[in-house]
């Protein structure tokens, strides 16, 4: 079981890897819908999984000067302080519940991954982002590019969201951290997707803390996805230049809308 | 931040701190793969064959529910503990890398993003050792 596991979880980073959608969002439905594992050590494991791809990401983004740290740091608060309550909510909520809250996500990830991004960008940075210092450049072809950094109040409270979100499924919620980079604060997505990915690693960290106590983390179930998202997420980003991603992400869609009715039928007939 | 030169970087500097995160990550991560893989390996070999259920949760039964209940299943060569080891490594990587940005504004004086930094590393070992 084991194996199968690992080559699974392997899949579902190669494609997250490739999309640039994450593979966690696809481990946890794969886990409960396939292999018929308790929702909690999906849960578990997939977190453990987001760690490890996330911080393996970031040590190459961080170093390229593509990161803006002190957003991270700064939006790291709303996150952590999400995810702890998350991880404490996950006790009331009944897993029915949380797997129809998970096909919510995932429907929406499938919508979201179907339309085209466009990058806002400002002119002018909010009050705060001044003072804050939040205010940045990154390398692109014509040398250090600034921006200005926009709805800064706005970007906190919504990542206060995906930290409460992060928690209660398991996964990166990398849509939602897009809303509030992309939207609300009109990060260049070349910011926002490396920093939102530097975030995601420490946001996981605080749940995963937290239900490391609870036994969610199983050492038989976390390790084959552990190991598979990460070898799958470092061979999606070496052939990433080389592969039709437009295919690929008409794919992952699929996928995805797939799982969501999965697990909405699941959820509600309570088959969790 | 002023350079302490104008042709020096500062050892501090926003960029030479980036630098640092980054191996800091990097080697986090690797050194969790190796101890997983090295866990992995064992509990393949001994208990390789068996059928196991994860259908019903029975969290509060588990041993291995803690940071150092962790280390010592670990030290003991327990495989589940091994990996067990492997995983908290890994939860660990990211509250190292706050700390040492802890450490990096702390040198800056930057005194708002010290207090920032410290609230987020005070919530994370919150829940790793609460």
């Amino acid at each position: 079981m084991a194996i199968l596991v690992a080559f699974g979880s392997f899949g579902a980073g190669l494609l997250g890897a490739l999309t640039g959608l994450g593979g966690g969002i696809v481990v946890v439905p794969m886990l409960t819908l396939l292999f018929h594992v308790d929702l909690r050590y999906a849960i578990g494991a997939s977190l453990v999984s987001v760690i490890a791809t996330s911080s393996g990401a970031a040590s190459a983004y961080v170093r390229e000067g593509y990161t803006n740290v002190r957003i991270g740091i700064f939006l790291e608060v709303a996150t952590t302080i999400g995810a702890l309550i998350g991880a404490a909510l996950a006790t009331l909520v009944p897993t029915s519940a949380l797997a129809v809250l998970f096909a919510i996500v995932l429907l929406y990830t499938a919508w979201r991954s179907g339309q085209a991004k466009e990058e806002h960008l400002a002119d002018t940075p909010h009050p705060w982002a001044v003072r804050m210092r939040l205010n940045g450049s990154y390398p692109t072809a014509e040398g250090e590019k600034s921006y200005a950094v926009q709805g800064v109040p706005v970007g906190f409270v919504t990542m206060f969201l995906a930290g409460i979100l992060s928690a209660l499924l398991g996964i990166g919620s990398g849509v939602v951290k897009v809303l509030a980079m992309d939207r609300a604060m009109k990060l260049p997505f070349k910011v926002s997707t490396t920093t939102s990915n530097f975030m995601i690693g420490v946001t996981a960290a605080a749940s995963a803390g937290v239900y490391l106590h609870r036994g969610y983390i199983e050492p038989e179930i976390a390790f084959p996805v552990m190991l598979g998202v990460l070898a799958g997420a470092l061979l999606g980003a070496r052939v990433l230049a080389r592969a039709r991603t437009q295919w690929l992400r008409r794919l992952f869609t699929v996928v995805v809308a797939v799982l969501a009715v999965e697990m909405l039928y699941k959820g509600i007939t309570g088959g969790m | 931040m002023k350079p302490a030169s104008p042709d020096r970087e500062p050892r501090w500097s926003d960029h030479a701190v980036e630098q640092l995160v980054g191996r800091l990550l990097q080697l986090g991560v690797l050194l969790a793969t190796v101890v997983v893989i090295a866990g992995a390996a064992m509990l393949l070999a001994t208990h390789g064959g068996d059928v196991m259920n994860f259908r019903v949760f029975r969290g509060e039964s588990s041993t291995l529910r803690s940071v150092s209940a962790a280390a010592h299943g670990a030290s003991t060569l327990d495989p589940r503990g091994m990996v067990q080891l492997g995983l908290v490594l890994l939860i660990a990587t990211p509250v190292a890398r706050v700390a040492l940005t802890l450490v990096a504004f702390l040198v800056q004086r930057d005194r708002l993003y010290v207090v920032l930094t410290a609230i987020v590393l005070v919530l994370l070992l919150f829940g790793l050792f609460s």
